[in-house]
């Protein structure tokens, strides 16, 4: 099936998201729509899905003008869509997901006839190779199964075009491989294929054609053959980049944070965390690498005192903080970045000025007994502003108004603004651009220097590689490995995120070493002996 | 079954973790903890009310009210049997945890209701039959009223306002009945008139986004206000509007003729008909049709729901509206299935005790019912042993199972999992 958006333009509230797109892809075509976040593509293609109505221009099926009103029409017209945020419902089976809108149903009550829906599964899962079971809960299934059913979900409805929406964002990498092949069969089969992503590896493997998006229009079209990484990184970003961060040597002190045996539980009582010792020193980073949802999340709640710790203890610079609160460990010197910058980091009604003191309102300067010094609170606020770059209209503006990396921002600026022993940070640049993140990797990279204790939490390999002197790469609530200097490589990463343990990784080094051939990293040491495994040095 | 290939790699059986072991242990312990308070219970059962019967004194249990059937126990001795199955069953729980532990901890409670039954009545005679049919006639609006809110809820509606339309189509139902001399056309009065406050709470919940617990309020309080109002003005002048009469009761031929059971299920009026009929049918709906998987699909991810094409707001709309004519049914039972006229407030906060019932049920009509049950046996016995005298004021025993709730609901013994999008707003894109 052909797919043509012509002229696209589309219209929010004081923006352009969209500004005169033109893009085609043909059956058996794989188009790679890649820009950064905020560049429009999301937009852009809930135009195509029916989700939005463009403002200008002409969605064409076949060569011919179609009119989609709601994504019932567009399904109809055999556009498929796979969500970033997965559309599936968790307490519900594969079966009835996949049904769900397109329901065989027998006699006048409508009872859902699943054994037609699972043959058709089946079937499905046969042809295309991808292997899920129709009656199992949703919410039982690891993350790359679940990104299966939503494929099949599209597939089920007979899609003639599939729309993947960051689909590799919380895949491993052995999953991200197994995903190229299965878009790569789906394109042999006829399909025709737009694949969303700001990741430029996977664009270089899989695509046919590249359309690059900033600032909702199209700047750049290129093929993988005739383009490099690092050109499309500046077509993206609209000026020339670097990838990697500079870093000084660390040189590591005294031990900072020490982690005993430490276990936790996530929301549903599960195990989450599972006797877990490691140590920072001061002037160091670790990183702990690893898909989200390996409990990197309670790791970091647990240390911040946002989540009780179920064994174990946790003590910083020889202090036990175990069950020390957020307020007290502030007192204590602990800057945190948390994962969820909206839930967590920011009260979003709240002025920017105000977010900038929020662990801090009640001290003096910002505080004489019970009232609050505004004068204080807004001079202190302009130097951040200033100091930090937040791009923001006044000091007053609601910080839930701010743009993610301005958010992020903002939040820095508070938790660095005194001295920290140690720093954890989730997910820091999660969503951000290119300028913010390199600011804030210097940022915690000047935090390590002055003798703070950093651990980072980041599901992205490419942080991890520019940020760490230490990896520990989490799963399934353990370290499946801890690097150190020269072992820390994206293909040792990689395979421990896959839950490999440490002698397995190095016994397929040798046979992946081509992946690792395009990756600028060049810390791949040639030789290795038997990785660290497990806790500290 | 389905076979899964071999490359779905994470699916893959691994051994227990210590972490899991853990956390096994720690289920064990609770399981064992639970057989201790069996045992605990039997001990005082045979203590207070076994030791608490006079030796020699009988028990009387009426099995029905057309004829002389009836059972008569030793007092005594029944409860030291009743109490020493109890202590069987918690020595038994905590030496090696039973399976189905609900089951067990069900029987254990009627175990322990019925001992009580004995020392509260002995020396005398117990309508056993009597007591049970006000148990049905209690739980029934309850019953419908949770099933209201559970249509509502699956579809992502928070509903407190179910009192208030069962207030109204109590109101509704019954003038139109005394107007127009027809039960029949009060039946559909209330329903209807159920179904119109629903479409308001619809309106201001779904298009409007009004915070869905102010919305209920508000429509609750309405309620009230123009109920009183309406009864005071016009109910009090014309006495002859507020005579609606009830529903007659329809003995179902043979299943009615069947001693003791008969008397108590088959043996009822309309309304507790419609709800044999509509708790399992909905049920049945909601799990197996199309319709409920679209209705549930709504209530958990409407944007999931959205983007294959359902309409999300249209679905609520709906619910929300076949929730108020159940919500029009259960309050117009009240005035046309019991009472046969209207009373200020008569609902008196029956709609909240359904929403208690519905969140019991988890969300499930027919588990709502068993609630509804529970919460009228409560209410029955505590009047019937208010007549009768006992020691312990009946009052405590009306609280029972509002405690039961309470810990239910703050997640002991499994926490209740509402629809994941209950009581949020959907906005589209």
């Amino acid at each position: 099936m052909k797919v043509e958006l012509r002229g696209i333009t589309k219209r929010f509230p004081g923006v352009i998201a969209n500004e005169d797109v033109n893009l085609s892809v043909n059956s058996g075509e794989v188009l790679a729509l890649l820009g950064e976040n905020g560049a429009g593509k999301s937009t852009l293609m809930n135009c195509l899905y029916g989700l939005y109505k463009p403002d200008e221009g002409a969605i064409l099926i076949n060569d011919q003008i179609v009119d989609f009103e709601t994504p019932g029409d567009a399904m109809a017209a055999g556009i498929g869509m796979v969500h970033q945020h997965f559309m599936l419902v968790p307490v519900f089976t594969v079966a009835e997901n996949l049904m769900l809108g397109n329901e065989s149903v027998n006699g006048p009550l409508g009872v859902l006839n699943l054994g037609d829906a699972r043959k058709r599964i089946n079937d499905l899962s046969d042809k295309y190779n991808l292997p899920v079971d129709p009656d199992a809960l949703v919410r039982d299934l690891p993350v790359g199964v679940e990104q299966r059913a939503e494929i099949l979900k599209a597939l089920y409805r007979d899609a003639d075009c599939l729309i993947l929406d960051e689909p590799t964002a919380v895949l491993t990498p052995d999953e991200i491989a197994e995903l190229e092949k299965v878009i790569r069969e789906l394109a042999d089969s006829g399909k025709s294929i737009i694949f969303i992503t700001h990741k430029l590896g996977e664009v270089m493997r899989i695509a046919d054609q590249i359309v690059v998006l900033r600032h909702g229009k199209v700047v750049g079209r290129t093929t993988p053959e005739d383009t490099t990484e690092l050109g499309l990184a500046s077509m993206m970003v609209g000026r020339d980049v670097q990838l990697v961060v500079d870093k000084p040597e660390a040189e590591p002190g005294a031990p900072m944070l020490e982690v005993r045996d430490l276990s936790v539980l996530d929301d549903r009582d599960a195990v989450a965390v599972e006797s877990l010792d490691f140590e920072i020193r001061a002037g160091e980073i670790l990183a702990v690498a690893g898909v989200q949802g390996n409990g990197q999340t309670e790791l970091v709640e647990a240390i911040t005192g946002m989540r009780p710790a179920l064994t174990g203890s946790i003590h910083l610079d020889g202090e036990d903080i175990t069950s020390a609160t957020p307020r007290e460990l502030w007192t204590r010197d602990l800057g945190h970045i948390p994962e969820d910058r909206q839930a967590d980091g920011l009260v979003e009604p709240f002025s920017v000025a105000d977010n900038l003191v929020l662990n801090t309102y009640n001290w003096k300067p910002f505080a004489k007994g019970i009232l609050r010094d505004s004068s204080e609170v807004r001079s202190h606020a302009n130097q951040l502003v200033e100091d930090f770059d937040v791009r923001t209209a006044s000091i007053d503006t609601h910080a839930g108004t701010l743009s993610g990396g301005n958010q992020q921002k903002v939040i820095v600026a508070r938790e660095f603004t005194h001295s920290s022993r140690l720093l954890v940070a989730a997910q820091p640049t999660r969503g951000l651009d290119v300028g913010s993140i390199q600011y804030i990797h210097g940022r915690i990279v000047a935090e390590r220097d002055s003798g703070a204790a950093v651990l980072i939490v980041s599901s992205e390999l490419d942080e991890v590689l520019a940020l760490a002197d230490r990896v520990a790469v989490m799963y399934e609530g353990r370290f499946s490995g801890m690097l150190e200097g020269d072992e820390i490589s994206r293909n040792r990463i990689g395979l421990l995120m896959a839950g490999r343990t440490g002698d397995s990784v190095d016994s397929q080094d040798g046979d992946s070493q081509e992946r690792d051939s395009q990756e600028t990293d060049t810390r791949e040491p040639p030789t290795q002996d038997p990785a660290a495994n497990g806790s500290t040095e | 079954m389905t076979t899964i290939p071999a490359n779905a790699s994470a699916d893959e059986i691994q051994a227990p973790t210590d972490g899991e072991v853990a956390l096994e242990a720690e289920e064990l312990r609770k399981a064992k903890r639970v057989g201790w308070i069996w045992i605990f219970v039997g001990v005082a059962i045979i203590w207070l009310f076994g030791f608490g019967s006079e030796a020699g004194v009988e028990t009387t249990f009426n099995l029905s009210l057309e004829s002389d059937l009836s059972i008569t126990l030793p007092s005594r001795i029944s409860c030291f049997v009743i109490g020493a199955i109890i202590v069987l069953l918690g020595i038994v729980q905590s030496m090696r945890p039973l399976p189905k532990r609900t089951i067990f901890t069900v029987l254990v409670v009627l175990l322990a209701v019925f001992a009580f039954l004995i020392w509260a009545t002995r020396d005398s005679s117990f309508s056993m039959v009597g007591m049970l049919q006000s148990t049905l006639i209690r739980a029934t609006p309850l019953a419908l009223g949770a099933l209201a809110g559970v249509l509502c809820e699956r579809s992502g509606v928070v509903n407190i306002a179910i009192e208030g339309m069962m207030l109204f189509a109590a109101f509704m139902g019954s003038f139109a009945a005394a107007a127009s001399g027809n039960l029949w056309i009060g039946f559909a009065v209330g329903v209807v008139s159920g179904g119109i406050l629903a479409y308001g709470h619809a309106g201001l919940s779904v298009t409007y986004k009004v915070d869905q617990i102010i919305s209920g309020t508000v429509i609750n309080f309405f309620a009230l206000g123009i109920t009183s109002y309406l009864a005071a003005q016009i109910l009090t002048k014309y006495p002859d509007l507020n005579r609606a009469g009830t529903f007659a009761r329809i003995k179902i031929p043979i299943l009615g003729d069947i001693p003791f059971i008969g008397e108590i299920l088959f043996d009822n009026n309309i309304y507790v008909y419609v709800a044999y009929f509509l708790l399992p049918f909905v049920t049945f709906m909601l799990f197996k049709s199309r319709w409920g998987l679209r209705v549930r699909s709504v209530g958990e991810l409407p944007k999931a729901a959205d983007t294959v094409g359902i309409n999300v707001y249209r679905t609520r709309y709906i619910s929300v509206i076949l929730g108020g004519g159940a919500a029009g049914l259960a309050g117009s039972f009240l005035s046309l299935g019991s009472v046969g006229s209207f009373q200020q407030n008569m609902t008196a906060g029956r709609g909240y005790i359904a929403l208690a019932a519905m969140i019991l049920g988890r969300w499930n009509p027919m588990g709502a019912l068993g609630a509804a049950l529970l919460f009228g046996f409560a209410e029955s016995l505590q009047s019937k042993l208010a007549i009768i005298g006992t020691p312990i004021p009946s009052e405590f025993l009306l609280m029972a199972p509002y405690i039961v709730t309470l810990f239910f609901v703050a997640g002991f013994g499994g926490r209740a999992q509402p629809p994941a999008a209950d009581g949020v707003p959907y906005e589209q894109g």
